[in-house]
């Protein structure tokens, strides 16, 4: 009977019409199928990952083992953990400067802060790699400074980023409180340190996990400016795809999958720590 | 805001990092691959700046040209399959209620976190001859007996092709246009649908000449920022387009690695700067345009 | 006799082109409540920034107990303020809000936590020192950047809008409080505030401020019997303003040819020009309401102090009514009128014709 007596919707619940449902659907279908498959695959106990042939952690264990991938991925993170490091702190300064002063030429500063989120990220690689080789940035130092050149790079198109992150959330921020800082007493610094920081504190956080994810994730700017010896994780993962297919890859595949569910939950979560707090607002 | 005059030492203080950083590291590597579009190489390492134009000129061959055209061609085709197939997506998300606003948001947004390099390979595992979908089309077909009367069953040629690499851009690039879609739409005011279906429209009259036309500034900026990372994008073509489905990064990937021809690869780089910053521009005018009439 | 506490010498505040203050000048003594009123954009504000050390004068100079505040920053003044939003530190309870200014100054812990308590329970809001500031009401909150103002002793306390954020209830009760506030703690209060029934309930001296000048400073007696001028009789409380010509003006009367309501006696001199333009200003309860015909000029010759018209319009507020009289000019006045018995509403009604009259003591005439 429930078949024929439906709820009318109202006109302006368009989500719940069968039509838009069924579009999310297929959608949501089109996003994942090939993520999921890629993750039972990793599973499949066969090197030509076609057809399965049975369940195995196996390469999952060859992946631990292959010396080349791990030291890619330590790349990877020493990288990400650095540029990330230097990019909050460039990118709270722009935002601050940005936010609280007035200054000549100050649309074209904000023009050029912009500019490497919106640069082809292939000019930014071509760039990097110029440079390096125009002013004959050294190659042959020992880790983990052979890294620089690339770490380098990372900062340069992570801090911008930082920067609109925290400026956003410096936007509302009630300029009296400063003042009421000031009032009491405090000096410059001190109003900034104990009014302003904790303020820009979600937006730091949100902001150092934006940098950490695309500095971790990046291939074309790295491709560009990484070396046979100093290789990070995604442009290994690129060589073992376009050169020797191995089933390790979709293993790989399936823990960055994981690793950045678990990055984005855990950013959600600290998202609403930092909105319960900052929430009378 | 105060005027950086009134605390000049805070202000030193607070712009020197960032703005030097950008400068050693942003601009004057530009700069530098600006001038190298106007040189010539000039023996194995070193390369001359010439001031010639000799670059941007083998760049507009019909050669070159013809790529650059097809890469428009493409990111224009992904550019409007991701608005078609995206604007009911955001739709969606926009009139849900609250409770389930975040986690759709989350459901569409959580592929776009996930690392480009994956997604494409993933693509590639499905796409091809004896990937997941040629076996379902295999089993398809012998499950309907289609064998006896199309003859035996021929993978199709989902790879290494144009489709594909359009295939390839729209997966990757879907949620970028989603995002700001959803943010136009959310920010409509709902009390004017209802007042046009009050006065009699139909829906799809509604959607079209009210809903559009006022989140149309958030459609553009969605246009934009799908297009032009599509016009650049080099991985995708890369690795699922054949030899006749490259695309302007992929002719740049190979000037400098593998041509060694970095003042030609200069100035096509430079070219494809130029078109993103007209884009850019123009919609930087718009903004200013409205701001300025409202 | 006090001394001044605040000195405020042709202080005068520019912003590009605007010029917010206009060379002010104004003493402020110790131990007053003091309020700056004036519509919104009269620089009333900027003063108050200025008292503060918040924006610069760019003409003048202020002395706070003597001294000139040239070159002082705002976290070295002895004021201090309560800011408009209140600006409590969201991210600290209550108890360290109250004590961040004796934290700054190296106050010992001890004695922080129990001045801080005392503050707290000067403005009722003892035992809510765990609190944090988003379990408080708005109301709470001032509460707390009051306290967290008045532990510091200041000179002189500064509010921008006090109450402007509260509802009427809550409005009524802390004038109150904070009238009483500061007769406990004695030290200046100087508001700033565009509500003319905030002002003339709170403040001992009341400093009118129009397009950045001063036009009235008194007592708020003295502004609403003896407005100074249009300005400030229009702005404080209802007024009915006739414009006319000075003819008689002798030691113990005057008398005003306006056009508008006929001839206007005064039971005092003006010493205004002979033949001048000045305006009367009659308040709209000084107005006696009669029946055609009954109303009588007290005290005043045949003929002065009356006027006749027709009740146009009526809104009953409950303690009184007020009336829109159309005058046999065509000039509409206001007029209001006690409810001093049960049906005394019942009197008038519209079209009704009506005749008025007034005391010779109620209209002011004002030069400006």
């Amino acid at each position: 009977m429930s078949l024929f007596t439906r709820k009318p919707l109202a006109p302006l619940e368009y989500t719940k019409r069968l039509w838009l449902r069924s579009w999310i659907a297929a959608v949501t279908l089109f996003l994942y199928a090939p993520l999921l498959v890629l993750f039972v695959f990793s599973f499949n106990d066969s090197k030509a990952n076609v057809v399965w042939r049975g369940f195995t952690f196996k390469y999952y264990a060859k992946l631990f083992k292959n010396d080349g991938l791990m030291s890619a991925l330590g790349n990877s993170l020493t990288i990400a953990f650095l540029a990330t490091v230097v990019s909050l702190v460039l990118g709270a300064l722009a935002a601050v400067m940005l936010w609280r002063f007035r200054f000549p030429a100050k649309a074209g500063v904000e023009g050029v802060m912009a500019l490497p989120i919106v640069v082809p990220e292939i000019c930014m690689g071509v760039a990097m790699l110029v440079f390096f080789a125009a002013i004959e940035w050294p190659t042959d130092l020992p880790w983990p400074l052979n890294l620089s050149a690339i770490t380098i790079a990372h900062i340069t198109f992570c801090f911008p980023f930082v920067t609109m992150v925290v400026r956003a959330r410096l936007a509302n921020f009630n300029r009296e409180e400063e003042e009421a800082a000031k009032d009491l007493g405090a000096n410059e610094w001190q109003a900034f340190r104990d009014v302003l920081l904790p303020h820009m504190k979600p937006g730091l956080i949100a902001g150092a996990l934006l940098a950490f994810t695309l500095s971790l994730d990046d291939f074309v700017i790295t491709f560009f400016t990484s070396g046979p010896n100093t290789t990070t994780f995604p442009v290994k993962v690129y060589s073992m795809v376009r050169f020797s297919v191995t089933p390790e890859v979709n293993a790989v595949s399936t823990l960055l999958i994981l690793l950045t569910i678990i990055l984005t939950t855990v950013a959600l979560k600290l998202q609403n720590i930092a909105g319960d707090a900052g929430a009378h607002k | 805001m105060q005027d950086w005059k009134t605390q000049r030492s805070a202000f030193a203080a607070i712009a020197t990092a960032p703005t030097l950083w950008l400068l050693l590291f942003f601009i004057i590597p530009l700069a530098i691959v600006w001038a190298y579009s106007f040189g010539s190489n000039d023996g194995l390492t070193s390369i001359k700046i010439s001031g010639t134009f000799a670059n941007y000129a083998r760049a507009l061959e019909p050669l070159y040209l013809q790529i650059f055209g097809k890469s428009v061609a493409v990111a224009a085709l992904t550019t409007l399959i991701c608005l078609i197939v995206g604007f009911p997506v955001a739709l969606a998300i926009s009139f849900a209620t609250p409770k389930w606003k975040p986690w759709l948001l989350l459901l569409i947004m959580l592929p776009f976190w996930t690392n480009l390099l994956i997604r494409t390979y993933a693509l590639l595992s499905l796409l091809g001859t004896r990937g997941v979908v040629n076996q379902g089309a295999e089993w398809f077909w012998g499950a309907f007996g289609l064998a006896g009367m199309f003859g035996p069953f021929e993978p199709l040629p989902l790879l290494y092709n144009n489709f594909a690499v359009i295939f390839g851009l729209v997966y990757v690039h879907l949620p970028f246009m989603v995002l700001p879609l959803y943010a136009a739409l959310d920010r409509l005011d709902k009390s004017l649908i209802e007042a046009s279906l009050d006065l009699g429209a139909g829906h799809w009259t509604t959607i079209t000449r009210i809903v559009a036309p006022l989140a149309a500034p958030g459609i553009i900026s969605g246009l934009i920022i799908t297009f032009v990372p599509a016009l650049g994008s080099y991985l995708t073509p890369d690795l699922m387009g054949g030899t006749d489905s490259q695309m302007i990064a992929n002719v740049v990937e190979r000037q400098f690695k593998r041509a060694n021809d970095w003042p030609f690869g200069a100035a096509l780089s430079f070219l494809l700067m130029y078109a993103t910053f007209i884009l850019i521009a123009l919609q930087a005018l718009r903004n200013r345009k409205a701001e300025a009439g409202r | 006799m006090s001394e001044p506490i605040i000195q405020i010498r042709n202080v005068t505040k520019r912003f590009g082109n605007m010029v917010a203050v206009d060379n002010v000048s104004l003493d402020i003594v110790a131990g007053e409540f003091f309020v700056m009123l004036g519509p919104s954009g009269c620089g009333k504000t900027t003063l108050l920034r200025m008292i503060a050390g918040f924006e610069l004068p760019t003409e003048g100079q202020i002395l706070i107990d003597g001294q000139d505040m040239a070159g002082v920053p705002p976290n070295k003044r002895p004021v201090n303020m309560v800011f408009q939003s209140y600006a409590v530190f969201p991210h600290m309870s209550v108890l360290d809000n109250v004590g961040y200014g004796m934290k700054i100054a190296g106050v010992p812990k001890r004695e922080i936590r129990e001045r801080a308590e005392e503050s707290l329970a000067l403005v009722k809001l003892d035992g809510l020192g765990a609190r944090m500031p988003d379990q408080l009401s708005g109301g709470q909150r001032q509460r707390v950047a009051l306290a967290r103002s008045l532990v510091m002793r200041p000179k002189v306390l500064l509010l921008d809008e006090p109450l402007s954020a509260l509802d009427a209830k809550l409005r009524a009760q802390m004038q109150f409080e904070l009238a009483d506030l500061q007769d406990k703690v004695g030290i200046t209060f100087i508001t700033v505030t565009h509500d003319q029934d905030e002002a003339l309930s709170m403040a001992s001296r009341i400093g009118v401020i129009n397009k950045g000048q001063i036009a009235q400073l008194a007592t708020p007696s003295d502004l609403y019997e003896y407005p100074a001028n249009r300005f400030v009789a229009d702005f404080i409380g209802s007024v009915n303003i006739f414009e006319g010509k000075l003819s008689v003006d002798e030691p113990e009367r005057a008398v005003v040819d306006c056009p508008e309501i006929g001839k206007i006696y005064l039971n005092h001199g003006v010493t205004g020009p002979h033949e001048a333009s000045v305006w009367a200003a009659v308040r709209p309860e000084k107005m006696m309401l009669c029946k055609p015909g009954e109303a009588v000029g007290r005290d005043a010759p045949e003929g002065h102090n009356v006027a006749n018209g027709i009740i146009k319009g009526m809104s009953y507020l409950g303690d009184c009514t007020l009336y829109e009289v159309m005058l046999d000019s065509g000039r509409m006045i206001r007029v209001s009128r006690a409810n001093l018995s049960r049906f005394d509403q019942e009197d008038f009604t519209w079209d009704d014709k009506v005749s008025l009259c007034w005391h010779p003591s109620s209209p002011v005439v004002l030069l400006a």
